[in-house]
């Protein structure tokens, strides 16, 4: 069942989560939990249909969705690093907001249609290219240069990072902006490059089924990659086989990305217990408020 | 807009607890009329029709009526909660639009004997729950002609929701229509588990095209497969609303579901006090199904022949599922000359026979 036209399909179903994972894996790493994916992709998906409605290029409306992620992102960057309020209440809020927010400035483009995307080397759309390609350069980033180490320093233990004279609250911000823009860009694939127009509400859930998948790549651009192929894959697949008349329990099916995440948290957690200081589990500052001691 | 209306609905219980104190004027205060959706007024299918029909209503009634609506409610247990809302709010009337909303109206209808309940498209009824469905699957035998005259590959897809009699009724009756004049048709099925998710519809879509498949009808309420069969060539109809937006193609005609006479009609019943608790269907005959303009893509005899189906359907002349018809099973189903019954459709389960997905059970 795996051919090319499946595999084109599983490219493209798991290109938006695989974008918004890759941002907020980034922010988790610094040890914040923006549960506001969601928010940041629905704002992406509007923004980037809007800036490709207005200039008739799709390549500028990804460039309006990144900044929109990042405008909103920096929104709840603002609100946790700098207020210090809760994380969760933050990022949940952060979802309710972008969900209601696009659907008051949607409504005058329901209906219309987006601009063509061009085709990118073969034939596949750019936006999954750049997808695939942040996976080998953040796994660069995070574990082989001097800033992802000190991102990681930040999201391990911030009060250590802070004591050596690292600006704990200024790189959580730049990691929460960019985590924004890819969420923003993720948004923006489902509505310029999948349904290719405005619907509110479109992201349908693609932003938790992200937070999902850091969990289940245990915090590696690796395991996110597998993460997003498997539940894009997962929705192809079923898809396919339904359409090509086999009769298959898509039910169990559908279930299976959500089952192997609930396994990949109980192999973390018995790891955890034989390992106490493994670091398999999440960052160590994960979602705990950072208050500079003087 | 739906976490607005929550919050103008939380408002307005606070302001109903308050007044129920008070006697009641029932003479000075409009009738207030609530909506529950399944999706945002926006989505461009079936519950933008729904609130057409309710702005409909306020047209129709002006001061005397007032109403409220949510939208993007999902089915289930949460539906309970958004209904009871609408009742707490001193909504007398209240329609529940979807047919997942089946048994949290009943629930909330057993504890507000004094409101009335309307629930579209299910079967259980109470003495202050009516239900009012549309034969959809009437606009189906005429989508199904045009699309077994339209195919070039012979394989038509239907992108179903759920597999609920109203859906089962709409592949069979389109699968009939399109053998009886291309006997070498083929339907592929595929089952979205969603009434609303663009992306997901738009992957069912491209899951149907990559078959082969060149006609698709779809049971889901978003214009997002229409954009796919746009980018691939391919031809569809637009559901419940006429979806314009796809003239002439890929949106060869479309199925429209007109519910405004349906609700101004209900609404005057309850003004006037002759309301009571039946269960209506309502089909091309009745104006409550309309077949949307069809495009110059489909050559002029196909189309002759489809507004030939049509008339003699909203005449009562011809009944969509009429025998011979075995079911998929290779069962007897309708003898020869045989219309199916009201019952029988209302429950349907089975796929007529020539269809060979599988259906859910």
């Amino acid at each position: 069942m795996i051919d090319a036209t499946t595999f084109l399909l599983l490219l493209s179903a798991a290109t938006p989560i695989l974008l918004a994972a890759l941002g907020e894996m980034i922010v988790e790493r610094a040890g914040v939990l923006n549960l506001g994916v969601e928010g940041l992709m629905i704002t992406g998906a509007l923004a980037g249909f809007a800036g490709a409605h207005a200039t008739g290029s799709p390549a500028t409306g990804f460039l309006t969705a990144a900044v929109a992620g990042a405008a909103l992102a920096m929104l709840f960057a603002g609100l946790t690093q700098y207020l210090m309020t809760n994380q969760v209440a933050t990022g949940l809020a952060l979802t309710l907001f972008g969900l209601g927010l696009t659907a008051m400035f949607g409504r005058p483009y329901e209906g219309v249609k987006a601009p063509q995307m061009p085709g990118g080397p073969l034939g596949v759309n750019p936006v999954i290219w750049l997808g695939l390609l942040l996976v080998p350069l953040i796994w660069l980033f995070l574990n082989r240069t001097r800033a992802g180490l000190i991102l990681r320093g930040v999201g391990e233990n911030h009060d250590a990072a802070h004591a050596l004279g690292y600006k704990v609250r200024a790189i959580r911000v730049a990691a929460i902006s960019t985590g924004g823009a890819l969420a923003g860009l993720g948004g923006a694939y489902v509505s310029l490059a999948t349904v290719l127009q405005w619907t509110e509400g479109m992201t349908a859930g693609a932003g938790w089924i992200a937070l999902a998948i850091v969990v289940f790549a245990g915090w590696n651009p690796w395991g996110v990659l597998a993460g997003a192929w498997l539940f894009g894959g997962v929705t192809v697949l079923q898809l396919r086989l339904q359409a090509a008349g086999s009769a298959v329990p898509i039910h169990i099916l559908s279930m299976a990305p959500y089952v192997a995440t609930i396994l990949v948290l109980v192999l973390i957690s018995a790891r955890q217990k034989y390992a106490r200081s493994g670091g398999a589990g999440g960052p160590g500052s994960l979602g705990k408020p950072f208050h500079a001691i003087r | 807009m739906n976490r607005r209306t929550l919050i103008t609905t939380a408002a307005a219980i606070a302001v109903a607890s308050l007044s129920a104190t008070l006697p009641a004027r029932a003479q000075d205060e409009p009738l207030k009329v609530g909506f529950i959706y399944v999706g945002p007024v926006g989505d461009g299918g079936w519950t933008y029709q729904h609130d057409l029909g309710r702005q409909a209503v306020e047209e129709e009634y002006g001061d005397r009526v007032e109403t409220t609506y949510i939208e993007n409610v999902p089915e289930g247990a949460d539906a309970e909660r958004a209904i009871t809302q609408l009742a707490l709010a001193g909504n007398k009337l209240i329609f529940t639009t979807s047919f997942g909303f089946m048994d949290p109206t009943i629930n909330v209808a057993q504890k507000f004997p004094d409101v009335k309940f309307e629930h579209a498209t299910g079967y259980k009824r109470a003495d202050n729950v009516a239900t009012y469905d549309a034969r959809f699957y009437e606009g189906r035998a005429v989508m199904g002609t045009i699309a077994g005259h339209m195919t070039k590959s012979n394989k038509i897809g239907y992108i179903g929701s759920f597999p609920i009699p109203e859906v089962v009724q709409g592949i069979n009756s389109s699968f009939i229509h399109a053998r009886k004049v291309n006997p070498d048709v083929e339907m592929r099925v595929v089952w979205a588990y969603t009434w609303f998710d663009p992306a997901k519809e738009s992957d069912a879509a491209a899951a149907l095209l990559a078959e082969g498949v060149d006609v698709i009808l779809q049971h889901t309420d978003s214009t997002a497969p229409m954009a796919k069969m746009q980018e691939s060539g391919a031809i569809g109809f637009g559901q419940a609303s006429d979806m314009a937006a796809f003239k002439p193609t890929p949106r060869v005609s479309s199925i429209i579901d007109n519910w405004a006479p349906y609700y101004i009609e209900r609404v005057g019943q309850v003004l006037d006090g002759t309301w009571t608790a039946e269960g209506v269907w309502l089909g091309i005959g009745d104006g409550e199904v309309e077949i949307g303009e069809i495009t110059e893509a489909v050559p002029a005899e196909v189309k002759a022949e489809a507004e030939a189906l049509a008339d003699s359907i909203a005449k009562g002349e011809y009944h969509p599922f009429t025998g011979p018809l075995n079911k998929a099973d290779g069962s007897a189903w309708l003898a020869e000359g045989e219309a199916a019954s009201d019952e029988d459709l209302s429950a349907m389960n089975f796929f007529v026979e020539g269809i060979t997905a599988e259906l859910p059970q």
